[in-house]
């Protein structure tokens, strides 16, 4: 289909737009936005219809050449993109539509649509990608759409850090990333996923080769998706508009990371190791973030470690090959846990408030916005029927039939984690009797969480047990080498990852009378809200030691290089001013040394020339 | 007529040029620096014209080209003067010493 090439042209152009008629448009940028990105999901439904009926694509025009190395741009679409196109511009829409209504009384309104249209034209750009080349300079791109957007509020210093820890902690991942992509193109001379699929599964490069690549590419997909030990800037990303945290920190980029994994499966699955690293690192952090999740007081860093450890989730399934699985749960999750970030901004942009122990009781003021937020709860902690208990249990089922059954049991400990701090939080927002005063957000608001509610409900039945896996024989067609997996779980997995979710949803709502009244403050309880000290470990170590260096090189630059040059020009001065002393301007002496110039000469040639 | 060698032509101009050139360079006074460079030209004219006499290829060109030496010389000289009381008229000195403004 060729309005495939319009899906990142649309963002592109709105983002074009807006900021050359900033001034004029102001409120109306919010509009124009919504329309592009509108027609690009338009678009993008287009294609994936497109897709059933006609199978992959690929369409590529030459960029340059050096040498015999030609280099392409171009858009593909397979399954896997092109699902994670619908997603991208539905929720970049969603929250387009939103942020009408959310960023209705902030003075730069256009500024911000205009970073949104930015960061979906990325986005989309970096999902057409069939080579890595261009995937790198869009993964760059949507970075630096997040740098902006967290740093939104750059007159708040946590929000300008914020940007600065996002920005820099993901770029440490990144050069994991373009380093593999290096030795992916010394490996194979191309950049082309086709060509490297093929040299990788016909075995040109040596095991030990493809899995140190692979661990790279995961590099850079642990800080893209704040995995562990990269995870630390995504909390703080949350200083940015929550719209902006429900799209970029929520749905799509962080899921870029996933996505990559995704994208580079069949070089992944040819390493055992590196499966095992996606595996362990995923598993550790989803149980990791869950449990720092339990214990945050901010509404908006609470939803940030689930979606750490959600993240974490997605690459547990994938290192255990259940590349369904996976995928299956970066759809859902981008529904749910946008759906919450949206409740969130609602519930703040009513109240003005963050910690949720300030909160209470407003299932009263805001009954659809709690009525939403509880559907995104009961769906992320894997309640039945919804779309967060399929894909949760796909997960599950991959992780079993992979056989690790410790990361299984992590796994199933964290579906509990999460049933219980997402209730924790809803009691304590949502429930109890104090009366706050609070206004139900507009229509404009509420439209896109409706759609999303929705989504969230059945966005599941598109690969069950049940009704067949249809998500799973889509995958498939997909045109690179990847197995699917169709894993078969045993009738008590379901069954118990149910019962503990039902466990943790009624533990918070035991404790959650408890709760209003504060938390005990023991050690355990303090180790969770200080995040393990990670930040701290960092700052003492990485950032000292970063620090460190730093002064060391810039005292050098200033002592040992900057006074090297200060002696040189020293030197050059002195002779200088020896030479301008010679010059005495007496015509006598100059004629002297002329003429003791040329005895000398002459001395020299009598000398030489044998004359004496 | 005894004949003169030629080295004693020779060695009165190398006599004329050295005491010429010490003046030309010590001299404190412009007038006998001027002067000085005369002598030297003039000892080049004795080489001319003796060469042009004694010469190995002695032909008339030596002593035409002296004349030419003398005449070039004269102009050098009146040139030279007028310089000199140029500069005596804004400075009061013939001291060459003092002649530096070349230097700034």
């Amino acid at each position: 289909m060729d309005v495939v090439w319009l899906i990142p042209i649309l963002p592109l152009l709105s983002f074009l737009i807006i900021l050359f008629t900033r001034p004029n448009l102001y409120r109306k940028a919010g509009i124009v936005g919504t329309i592009f990105t509108g027609a690009a999901f338009g678009c993008a439904l287009l294609v994936l219809f497109s897709n059933f009926a006609e199978g992959n694509q690929l369409v590529e025009a030459n960029w340059f050449s050096i040498d015999s190395v030609v280099l392409t741009v171009g858009v593909e679409v397979n399954p896997l993109n092109a699902l994670m196109l619908v997603i991208v511009t539905l929720v970049s829409f969603l929250v387009h539509m939103y942020s009408i209504g959310y960023m209705a009384n902030d003075e730069r309104i256009a500024t911000f649509f205009g970073y949104l249209g930015l960061f979906t034209f990325a986005m989309t750009g970096l999902v057409l990608s069939p080579n890595l080349l261009q995937l790198y300079v869009f993964w760059e791109l949507v970075g630096v759409c997040s740098f902006l957007l967290v740093g939104f509020y750059f007159y708040k210093p946590e929000a300008k850090a914020a940007a600065k820890k996002a920005f820099i902690v993901t770029r440490i991942g990144d050069i994991g990333l373009l380093v593999a992509i290096f030795l992916l193109f010394w490996q194979t001379g191309s950049f082309e996923l086709d060509v490297i699929f093929e040299s990788v599964l016909a075995g040109d490069i040596t095991p030990s080769m493809v899995t140190l690549i692979a661990i790279l590419i995961f590099i850079g997909a642990v800080g893209k998706s704040g995995q562990f030990p990269l995870h630390t800037w995504l909390p703080d990303a949350m200083e940015g508009p929550t719209p902006v945290s429900a799209l970029i920190h929520a749905a799509t980029m962080v899921a870029a990371g996933v996505y990559l994994v995704a994208v580079m499966y069949p070089l992944f699955s040819s390493s055992e190791t590196a499966m095992t690293t996606v595996a362990i690192t995923g598993g550790f952090t989803a149980i990791f973030a869950a449990t720092i999740a339990l214990v945050q007081r901010d509404i908006k860093r609470i939803l940030a470690y689930s979606t750490i450890s959600q993240l974490g989730y997605m690459m547990l399934a994938l290192g255990a090959a259940g590349y369904t699985a996976g995928i299956f749960h970066l759809t859902t999750h981008a529904f749910f846990k946008a759906l919450l970030f949206l409740a969130a901004g609602s519930v703040i942009h009513a109240v003005h408030e963050q910690d949720i122990f300030k909160m209470g009781g407003l299932r009263k003021q805001l009954p659809i916005t709690a009525a939403l937020c509880l559907i995104g709860c009961l769906s992320i902690s894997g309640f039945p029927l919804l779309a967060g208990f399929f894909s949760k249990d796909e997960i599950l089922a991959s992780t079993y039939a992979d056989g690790r059954y410790v990361l299984f049991t992590m796994a199933l400990l964290t579906a509990f984690l999460t049933a219980f701090y997402m209730f924790r939080l809803y009691f304590l927002v949502f429930a109890g009797n104090e009366s706050s005063k609070a206004k139900e957000s507009s229509r404009i608001m509420l439209i896109p969480m409706f759609i999303l509610g929705v989504l969230s409900v059945v966005g599941g039945y598109i690969q069950t047990a049940w009704f067949g896996t249809f998500l799973g024989d889509w995958l498939e067609t997909s045109p690179y080498p990847i197995t699917v997996d169709h894993p078969t779980a045993p009738i008590w997995l379901p069954i118990s990852a149910i019962l503990l979710s039902l466990a943790g949803i009624g533990l918070a709502w035991m404790y959650a009378k408890k709760l209003r009244y504060g938390e005990r403050l023991n050690p355990v309880h303090r180790l969770l809200f200080h995040k393990y000290y990670i930040d701290e470990f960092y700052r003492v170590t990485i950032v000292k030691g970063t620090r460190v260096i730093g002064y060391f090189w810039m005292y050098f630059d200033r002592f040992i290089i900057e006074g090297g040059a200060q002696a040189l020009i020293g030197l050059v001065k002195r002779m200088a001013r020896a030479g301008s002393d010679i010059q005495s301007g007496q015509v006598q002496t100059y004629g002297t040394v002329a003429f003791s110039g040329l005895v000398v000469v002459l001395l020299l040639i009598a000398v030489i020339g044998g004359y004496f | 007529m005894s004949s003169i060698p030629l080295s004693a032509f020779l060695l009165t101009a190398l006599l004329l040029f050295c005491i010429g050139l010490y003046g030309a360079l010590t001299k404190r006074n412009a007038v006998i620096v001027l002067i000085s460079i005369e002598l030297m030209l003039n000892a080049v004219n004795l080489n001319l014209v003796a060469f042009a006499k004694y010469g190995v290829g002695a032909s008339i060109r030596g002593q035409v080209f002296s004349l030419f030496t003398i005449t070039v010389a004269a102009a050098e000289a009146a040139v030279g003067l007028a310089i000199l009381i140029a500069l005596y008229r804004n400075r009061a000195t013939v001291n060459v010493d003092e002649m530096n403004t070349l230097k700034k």
